[in-house]
């Protein structure tokens, strides 16, 4: 039987995003600053996280982008399921911006090594921040967050589940032992 | 998506069923990798509008393009696709390789393949060369039109741009129009279309119009006038004159008169009407050029939908083919020997 350990709940994830986008303006102001969520949760997290920031700087307006990593990945060659593509976005130029690289959980790093690669072929911005709800370990490239939500300690059997009330019904972090990977 | 669940998708399952290692025709395929096939295409219509229109998705894979019958679109469809997965591609024309000395099929293809070539796409005047060429080699084969047979992609991209359009493809009513006997386009959207539960029907002269097909459930509407009347969308294919010896038809001009998609014709339908051609046109004969010209047209719109339902098509196949490496470990242990 796995067993499961709630590491937020609703209020606490509401909680822990508002302390993100505070320490996102606080790292890089509003000016030019870009959020883009990785598919399909770093979506609506940065969706969440510019609601948050556009409510406290009323006067800021800031782009939203979505980016699709899967064309970027690089275990595409090897023989396995051909995962659905999803969309990409990236509704302004890159230019000279700020771009926050949000997603739900940091593991192994290669997704974003993926999302880097992909931002890159869109433009140069100034500077990438990433962000990301949950830090579990395990890094196999040397890839570190700038923002995160909760570091938590992970081993290879463990799963880190996310839920979002967008997506799921209701906002939720889980970590998941003895069950599938 | 949450690192670590590999192998997922964007929606976080597991996409169950892939293509197989070849796309021959679209009567060998479900309804169901169809709509996989079309449900992909749509986020590559996104690449192409990038600035750098280009993926990594298939660096490194080797795609030969041989081409044994003219092409334009299909051909610079492919190659254009290929490129923008960053696969490497050479292209083969049978004037001017071997084939002009008398090579078989097969010997070309082997010898291509033994170049450790991973994917193959095909273009041949013999019905069935796809199937034969894909049951002989390891690498992935892609019909891009065999004789009369089947030219899928092309099936797919009018697909494409049906529920572009249209928003879905059951219910619809679809007239292929002119000449269905020679047509490999026809029969590649006859099967699309009736897996995803369209109405089709044929409208031609006799001679162009081949009888078995109406027990799969097709009408034959013979006035243009009626079919114009009965459709939701005109698939107008182009009058294969290469493909015809003398008697199919009078004349070219009474074609027009009695079959061709005109704008008079189209005023007088009750509802407007989508019109699709495949390519290349004979203006003036099927089609009118204030139609293919016109508001209805889709003509270009399917031309932009070729590369990424191409693009999909690739993308999906890749990774069903041949190992080289895994191979040359295999030979490495049964104590080397031979190049093959």
């Amino acid at each position: 039987m796995p067993s499961v350990t709630r590491l937020l709940d609703g209020p606490a994830v509401t909680q822990t995003l508002a302390r993100m986008a505070g320490e996102v303006v606080e790292r890089s102001g509003t000016e030019g600053l870009v959020l883009v969520g990785i598919q399909r949760r770093g979506v609506e997290l940065a969706n969440r996280l510019a609601g948050i920031i556009e409510q406290a700087h009323p006067a800021a307006n800031i782009p939203l982008g979505k980016l699709d990593i899967t064309l970027y990945r690089d275990d595409l060659s090897t023989i396995g399921p051909r995962p659905r593509v999803g969309e990409t976005s990236i509704p302004v130029e890159l230019e000279g911006r700020i771009v926050v690289l949000v997603d739900d959980v940091l593991y192994t790093g290669r997704t974003i090594r993926a999302a880097l690669d992909e931002l890159a072929d869109f433009g140069r911005p100034r500077r990438i921040l990433l962000c990301v709800l949950v830090d579990r370990g395990g890094r196999e490239l040397p890839i570190q967050p700038d923002i995160v939500g909760l570091l938590v300690q992970t081993t290879l059997d463990d799963r880190v589940d996310v839920a979002v009330t967008e997506l799921d019904g209701k906002d939720r972090v889980e970590l998941v032992r003895g069950g599938p990977v | 998506m949450a690192e670590g669940q590999r192998g997922r998708g964007a929606e976080g399952q597991e996409v169950p069923t892939g293509l197989g290692k070849d796309l021959v025709g679209l009567e060998f395929l479900s309804a169901e990798q169809i709509q996989l096939i079309l449900d992909t295409a749509e986020p590559f219509k996104e690449v192409s509008e990038r600035a750098i229109k280009k993926v990594p998705a298939l660096r490194g894979k080797t795609i030969v393009n041989l081409f044994f019958e003219a092409s334009t679109r299909t051909r610079i469809s492919f190659e254009f696709a290929e490129k923008r997965l960053s696969a490497d591609t050479v292209n083969v024309a049978a004037s001017g390789s071997s084939v002009s000395k008398g090579e078989t099929l097969v010997d070309t293809a082997r010898n291509l393949e033994a170049m450790r070539i991973d994917m193959v796409v095909i273009r041949h005047p013999a019905s069935g060369a796809a199937q034969f060429l894909a049951s002989r080699i390891r690498s992935n084969v892609i019909n891009a039109g065999d004789g009369k047979h089947e030219h899928p992609t092309q099936g797919l991209l009018d697909l494409l741009t049906l529920r572009d359009k249209f928003g879905k493809i059951a219910g619809l009513k679809v007239a292929i129009c002119g000449d269905v006997l020679h047509s490999r386009v026809a029969r590649s959207n006859l099967w699309g279309l009736l897996k995803l539960g369209a109405e089709v029907a044929f409208c031609g002269p006799y001679t162009l119009i081949p009888r078995e097909f109406m027990q799969l459930g097709v009408q034959l509407i013979p006035r243009i006038e009626d079919a114009i009347a009965w459709a939701d969308a005109l698939n107008v294919l182009r009058l294969q004159l290469e493909r015809m010896e003398a008697g199919f038809i009078p004349s070219l001009r009474e074609y027009n008169r009695v079959f061709g998609v005109t704008r008079e014709r189209l005023q007088r339908a009750p509802k407007d009407l989508v019109i699709l051609h495949p390519g290349p046109m004979n203006r003036g004969v099927e089609i009118d050029s204030d139609v293919a010209d016109g508001p209805h047209s889709v003509i270009l719109p399917q031309v932009t939908n070729g590369v990424a339902v191409r693009m999909a098509v690739l993308y999906l196949l890749a990774g069903g083919g041949p190992d080289w490496r895994q191979q040359a470990a295999g030979r490495r242990q049964e104590g080397g020997g031979a190049d093959e």
